[in-house]
């Protein structure tokens, strides 16, 4: 019977009418679900704009945050770069087989989802039990410095795993050539393998921008009186959703349409002008290199980068496991396990997380296939092809929360849809790019003469994905879908701004944290406790699934 | 410039032994390749001259100077990758005075040491064309500048021909001998290729499995292949499974081939009922219309006929079953057919005779 069925299908693939079909619905899906109404909703509120602007108090309060937000993000992905390279360095071509532990560890901020991380570095750094402890006071309050520690810390695993991967590909053969030639092994570094490596910075740099411009539950969390975009429009939403709803539209509407044109206009300026920018190679001190090339010198940078991450990263992420301990002996802990009081809430949020997560990933792989076939085999021609791989980034360097405003508009202004509807859509198009980004380069990497050597063996295109693409890739799809689920899980901005039925975990316990539900440290140690755990978990079957397919 | 000389050098990867307590000295301004099979540890062993490497025990020294300690950037070397490996975000100029660039030369300086490489490997076009823009020949010829710009006095080249076209390659092979003895450099080249070694070696070491089998002239490891693995590596050659059955008069050993036929062999030093392998190389072989029986005459059936231009390969199974190749050259008239039955004469000053392989033949022959 499936195999009638499979024939079906395959003789029908091979008609040119199908494959027009297939890619152009998943051309208008994107554009329909996931490109436009994150894009569009704001301008059908735009008249509400002159709310605000009666107010200049209110509109330099919001232009305040919004530069807040960009000088963050951009100073954090430059910050991650800086430390993230020679981490990556050290696991790509360390020789210690511990490296492999700490490639691992290297990705728990990026799995814990941000709120649990942020109520972490909370405890960590201004907390009385942190830090602190060991100073007598808290070193780092609630403020824009403990917010540069946030996302310094969950964009810096981003660069490490770009970094790294991009490092292994690279043909080490160019560095050797530069070292025949008389360069030491900084200068072979500086002038050879990083202006190779040129265009993974970049990719870095955008993602580590991008998380960074867009994260919202964990900021508020650690912001305190501090203020970025995220911040303030969620605010704003406290502050006036219910008592003046023309001004808060008009607000929010503003300070949305702000960051979406500049994380826009910032991420078209560094895709278009960072392959450009040359970086000379001017005069080289063969001396004061060489001296940098020393043993000594590559030991001193390991050492420093290690307590780095293990000091400013590692550590600070992993803390409220320590609080999450002291609880189990407690009542707290038996009050979570039966889900009594404000825990029934708590395992429905996580049971509304988890679902919403399960449901955006399957979404994602059948609409995100063929966009990502289209991106990797130029199926548009080549110029749109490379223009929607553009488009296809928007909803990763637009902050969340911005996003949802404008999706939520969008959708409730013509049609009454359920919330639950709303979050789904509004998670999808935020997970959108990280599956098919990561689908298309793993079918990139599929020499197309593979495919058409099937094809002239005489499979239809529907026999070479199945037989061809897919076993090839398979590996790459279910870390792409544990990304998109993880992504889903750990997103609070967009959350919030659709729905203030609905509560996802991170969204709860933004709540217990900020004390809208009366829960204790305790409760809210244990809560983000169990959301590390479930994050290990993950993290453990991504190791897995990423460690098969390296032996391919 | 330099004389090349590596001392009990050995190279592990994990239980793969790459090198294996290799010896070999490479003399002043000489052009030397290492030529062997895929895997038997040539690249290794020029990057471990090359200092990319470092050896697991022995030593290295280039020019009288242990180098174990010294990193590759301070060898003085040049090294040209099979893929050349160009670097693909510099011009062809750019890529040329990197290295003058990176010892801390001035642009004025770097430029005039940029020419006059150029002017050596012929290059003048193009300059400003990305890797990815020039064709293999141009790469090779950027590849080779780029080496001699950084002040090589030592060139070394794996494969360097490999991803050309056979014209260009047997062009280029020349010029990059010529090269080094214009310059007076030492060069080590690394091929599988045997009539690319032949052509323009000085001397070869022949290397099979992590070590030197032979160390010689073209024209002596041709003429005097000291091993059935040199024999067959370096040109071609018959092979043909006896025993020793006893001396003659002249000192020369006889030999019962497979199935009775006894020949007479040069080489006295085998004693009475030892395994032995008789070695001839297709050209010494006579087979004519017309040969009477005798002594060292065999006969058999030709099974195959190539034409080679200047010379004719025939492929005869003996009555014994064994198969020999016979080269003749064209002109020589007296051509035979396919399935005709022929007589083949081993003339006794062309044999040459190794004892029985201890693995057996098959796997001494096998290049793996
Ligand atoms: N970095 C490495 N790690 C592990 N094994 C290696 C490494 N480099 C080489 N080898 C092994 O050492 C042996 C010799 O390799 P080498 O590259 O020197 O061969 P080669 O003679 O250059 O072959 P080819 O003609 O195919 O280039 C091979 O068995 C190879 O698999
Ligand atoms: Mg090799």
């Amino acid at each position: 019977m499936t195999e009638r069925i499979t024939e079906t299908l395959d003789k029908l693939s091979s008609r040119n009418v199908v494959k027009y079909v297939v890619y152009a619905s998943a051309i208008i899906i994107f554009f329909s679900l996931i490109f436009i109404p994150p894009i569009a909703g704001i301008f059908l509120k735009w008249d509400n704009i002159q709310f605000i602007l009666e107010q200049p108090a209110l509109v330099n309060r919001a232009l305040g945050a919004i530069q807040n937000s960009f000088i963050i993000a951009l100073t954090v992905a430059a910050l991650d770069l800086i430390a993230g390279i020679p981490m990556a360095w050290l696991i790509a071509r360390g020789k210690n087989r511990w490296l492999s532990i700490i490639d691992t560890l290297a990705d728990i901020p990026f799995i814990i989802p941000t709120t649990a991380l942020g109520y972490s570095l909370l405890l960590f750094w201004s907390g009385s039990g942190g830090v602190s402890a060991l100073f007598g006071e808290s070193i780092v309050s609630t403020g824009w410095l403990l917010v540069m520690l946030l996302h310094f810390t969950f964009s810096f695993p981003v660069v490490v795993r770009v970094m790294v991967g991009a490092l292994l590909d690279y043909k080490v053969e160019f560095e050797r050539a530069s070292r025949t030639l008389g360069a030491a092994p900084f200068t072979a570094m500086r002038t050879v393998t990083f202006p190779v490596l040129r265009p993974a910075m970049i990719s870095a740099f955008i993602l580590a921008f991008a998380r960074s411009v867009s994260e919202t539950g964990a900021t508020i969390v650690v912001a305190g009186v501090f203020e970025n975009g995220s911040v303030f429009i969620q605010n704003i939403k406290t502050q006036f959703a219910v008592s003046n709803p023309a001004l808060y539209n008009g607000a929010v509407v503003f300070a949305s349409f702000i960051l979406i044109t500049v994380s826009v206009g910032i991420f078209i300026t560094i895709r278009l002008l960072g392959p450009k920018l040359k970086l000379p190679l001017k005069r080289v001190r063969p001396q004061t290199e060489r001296k940098l090339s020393y043993k000594t010198a590559e030991r001193s940078r390991n050492t420093v980068i290690l307590a780095v991450f293990f000091a400013l990263i590692l550590l600070p992420s992993l803390f409220v496991a320590l609080s999450a301990f002291e609880a189990i002996p407690t009542p707290t802990f038996t009050n979570a396990i039966s889900g009594s009081g404000i825990w029934s809430d708590y395992w429905q949020s996580l049971l509304l997380s988890y679902g919403v997560g399960g449901i955006v990933t399957v979404l994602n792989i059948i609409i995100g296939l063929p966009a990502a076939i289209i991106i990797a085999r130029n199926k548009a021609g080549k110029f749109m092809s490379s223009i929607f791989d553009l488009l296809v980034n928007v909803p990763l360097v637009v902050p969340s929360i911005a996003l949802g405003v404008s999706l939520g508009i969008f959708w409730t202004s013509s049609l009454a849809l359920p919330d639950f509807i709303l979050l789904v859509l509004a998670h999808l198009a935020i997970t959108y790019p990280y599956f098919v980004r990561s689908m298309a380069a793993a079918v990139e990497r599929i020499s197309p003469d593979m495919e058409e050597a099937s094809r002239t063996l005489g499979a239809k295109p529907l026999g070479v994905f199945r037989t061809i693409v897919f076993p090839l890739t398979k590996y790459s799809m279910l870390s792409g879908a544990i990304m998109v689920f993880t992504r889903s899980v750990s997103e609070t901005g967009a959350t919030l701004a659709v729905t203030s039925k609905l509560q996802t975990a991170p969204v709860l316990l933004v709540n217990w944290i900020k004390q809208v539900v009366p829960a204790s440290q305790l409760d809210i140690a244990l809560a983000s406790g169990f959301l590390v755990l479930f994050s290990f978990i993950i993290l453990l079957i991504l190791r897995l699934v990423v460690g098969r397919e390296e032996k391919y | 410039m330099p004389e090349v000389r590596v001392v009990n050098l050995t190279k592990k990867f994990g239980n793969i032994t790459a090198v294996d307590n290799v010896t070999l000295t490479i003399r002043d301004q000489e052009y030397f390749s290492l030529l062997g099979p895929s895997g038997c540890g040539k690249t290794t062993l020029l990057r471990l001259i090359a200092g990319l490497i470092e050896p697991t025990s022995g030593e290295i020294y280039i020019g009288d100077k242990l180098v174990n300690d010294v990193p590759p950037e301070d060898r003085d070397v040049g090294f040209v990758f099979q893929t050349f490996a160009l670097f693909p975000h510099m011009t062809a100029w750019n890529n040329v005075i990197y290295g003058p660039k990176v010892k801390g030369f001035d642009m004025k300086q770097a430029t005039t040491v940029g020419h006059e490489v150029l002017e050596m490997v012929k290059l003048h076009e193009r300059l400003d064309a990305y890797p990815g823009e020039l064709s293999g020949g141009m790469m090779q010829r950027v590849a080779v500048a780029r080496a001699l710009a950084a002040g090589a006095q030592l060139l070394l080249m794996d494969e360097a021909l490999g991803q050309l076209d056979a014209k260009v390659r047997n062009e280029i092979r020349y010029e990059i001998r010529k090269m080094a003895k214009d310059l007076k450099l030492t060069g080590i080249h690394v091929t599988h290729d045997q009539s690319e070694a032949m052509a323009i070696s000085d001397r070869i070491a022949v290397m099979r499995k992590g070590k030197i089998l032979q160390v010689g002239t073209p024209q002596e490891l041709y003429m005097n292949p000291d091993s059935i693995f040199v024999a067959h590596f370096i040109g071609e050659s018959n092979f043909l499974e006896g025993y020793v059955t006893g001396k003659n008069k002249e000192g020369n050993i006889i030999i019962e081939l497979r199935e009775g036929t006894k020949v007479e062999a040069l080489n006295g030093s085998f004693s009475e009922g030892s395994n032995v392998v008789l070695s001839m190389r297709p050209e010494t072989l006579i087979v004519e219309h017309g040969l009477q029986e005798g002594q060292n005459v065999v006969s058999g059936v030709v099974e195959r006929i190539t034409f080679e231009g200047s010379s004719i390969r025939y492929e005869i199974r003996l009555d014994n079953d064994e198969m020999v190749i016979a080269i003749k050259p064209t002109l020589s008239g007296d051509w035979l057919e396919v399935g005709e039955r022929t007589k083949v004469f081993l003339p006794v000053e062309y044999t040459r005779v190794f004892p029985y392989p201890e693995t057996g033949l098959k796997e001494e022959l096998s290049v793996a």
